[in-house]
């Protein structure tokens, strides 16, 4: 399968790689990585007229100390996540979460920031990242703004990102005490998530879903039972509450629902 | 677009639609067709390839994304006339009933023990989930490349 016609523009700049979306506007798209837009492009679902390829900015690859959380650059592969000990130290859910996506070949080449862009709500890393309350840095043609994940993740493959914007960092707060567990359900080993399930407990737990409606998901219900002293088991019960699971041909709504109650039941009784 | 890419330590240049795939790239202009299009839709891992030292799929590659890099496939891996530890270490455990994922599971394997020298099975078993075994060899697969992780190349 070979994508649809594009013209190819190599940006060895942020400040490039803007003044290419102001030229194209939305007929243009950034390729990182290229692990969720080239297999888009391949079945045609997707069809660029101009490709600005951000994936050598290397200055945006990077995992550093800020003080009370890590910057992180949006181009920082999955792989440089996954065995940084920084991150590992500070932020462990982050990384531990980096490692189950895709396989070691899409880490190799998937970044952070690629994932949140796309905004899939299949994906693991945006619903860790709402988890986290992480922040968004965004450059554009009017200079540089910032975007909690709560506000970011918008409809489905739709965030708050503007056609002319280039997402340049994320902040994530430091939870270097934090207990978590992934429970990620698929078919596949390198599938993405049927249902996901994300628990980070510190202090408070705070419990994020994958793929159980059209964003990455916080399993508000089940924080508000476990915050009013409900156990793990009880509070799991809620996981499915003002959720919209998708139907596709790995499962139905219902069987998603079910699955979100048991990953989250599992999830808590690790980090309880 | 023009392009310059090293595979297996020769300088190739050629002129590429951009939307020319690395794995077609690397079969139709290159003329090596040891590394296999299998899925299409980087599930298989059958296209696996090495890139600058580290695994990728390359039907979910651009050409022009390889431009200045050095690609490793198959064909590049054997060192005058012996095989490397992993291609010999499939040999001798049978790695291999068919034969269409093998180079894909080798390439992969080869970027596994370079970032893991010292594996256990369950290691090998993540670390190859993403490439598919339609024979279902993978006991044999296993094996191997703990055979190979024993011997150092």
């Amino acid at each position: 399968m070979i994508p649809a016609p594009f013209e190819y523009t190599r940006a060895d700049s942020a400040d490039a790689a803007l003044a290419a979306l102001s030229e194209h506007g939305d007929e243009a798209k950034l390729l990182a990585g290229g692990m969720s837009l080239l297999p888009l492009m391949k079945l045609r679902l997707a069809t660029p007229a101009v490709l600005v390829d951000v994936g050598r900015l290397r200055d945006l690859s990077y995992v550093r100390d800020a003080g009370d959380h890590l910057e992180i650059g949006a181009l920082t592969r999955h792989r440089d996540l996954e065995v940084s000990d920084l991150l590992g130290a500070e932020c462990g859910p982050l990384r531990a979460v980096a490692a189950e996506v895709g396989d070691n070949q899409v880490r190799h080449r998937g970044t952070i920031g690629g994932s949140v862009a796309h905004g899939d709500p299949a994906s693991d890393l945006p619903a860790a990242l709402l988890a986290l309350d992480a922040t968004f840095v965004v450059r554009g043609p009017g200079g540089e703004r910032t975007v909690a994940s709560a506000d970011f993740f918008q409809g489905f493959l739709e965030t708050a990102l503007a056609p002319e914007e280039l997402l340049t960092e994320i902040r994530v707060p430091k939870v270097p005490g934090a207990t978590f567990s992934y429970e990620k359900f698929n078919r596949r080993a390198q599938d993405w998530a049927i249902v996901g399930a994300l628990a980070v407990r510190n202090g408070s737990t705070r419990v994020a879903l994958v793929n159980m409606g059209a964003t990455p998901l916080r399993a508000r219900a089940v924080e508000d039972a476990l915050a009013a002293g409900s156990s793990p088991a009880d509070a799991a019960e809620h996981a499915a509450e003002g959720t919209e699971a998708p139907a596709d041909l790995n499962a139905t709504p219902e069987f998603r629902e079910h699955l979100a109650r048991v990953l989250v039941r599992r999830a808590l009784e690790i980090t309880a | 677009m023009q392009i310059s890419v090293t595979v297996n330590g020769a300088a190739h240049q050629h002129d590429v639609e951009p939307r020319v795939l690395l794995v077609q790239y690397l079969r139709e202009h290159v003329g090596l067709t040891g590394t296999k299009i299998g899925c299409d839709t980087s599930s298989c891992g059958a296209c696996t390839v090495l890139v600058d030292g580290e695994s990728v799929k390359s039907c979910t590659m651009l050409a022009v994304q390889a431009d200045g890099s050095e690609v490793t496939t198959i064909e590049g891996l054997a060192r005058d006339g012996e095989l490397h530890p992993v291609q010999a270490a499939f040999r001798e455990h049978h790695g291999l009933q068919c034969g269409f994922c093998t180079a894909g599971m080798v390439m992969a394997a080869v970027s596994l023990l370079d970032e893991l020298p010292d594996p256990s099975e369950r290691d090998i078993r993540l670390g190859l989930e993403g490439n598919l075994c339609r024979c279902t060899g993978y006991h044999n697969i296993v094996q191997a490349v703990l055979a190979a992780a024993g011997e150092k190349p």
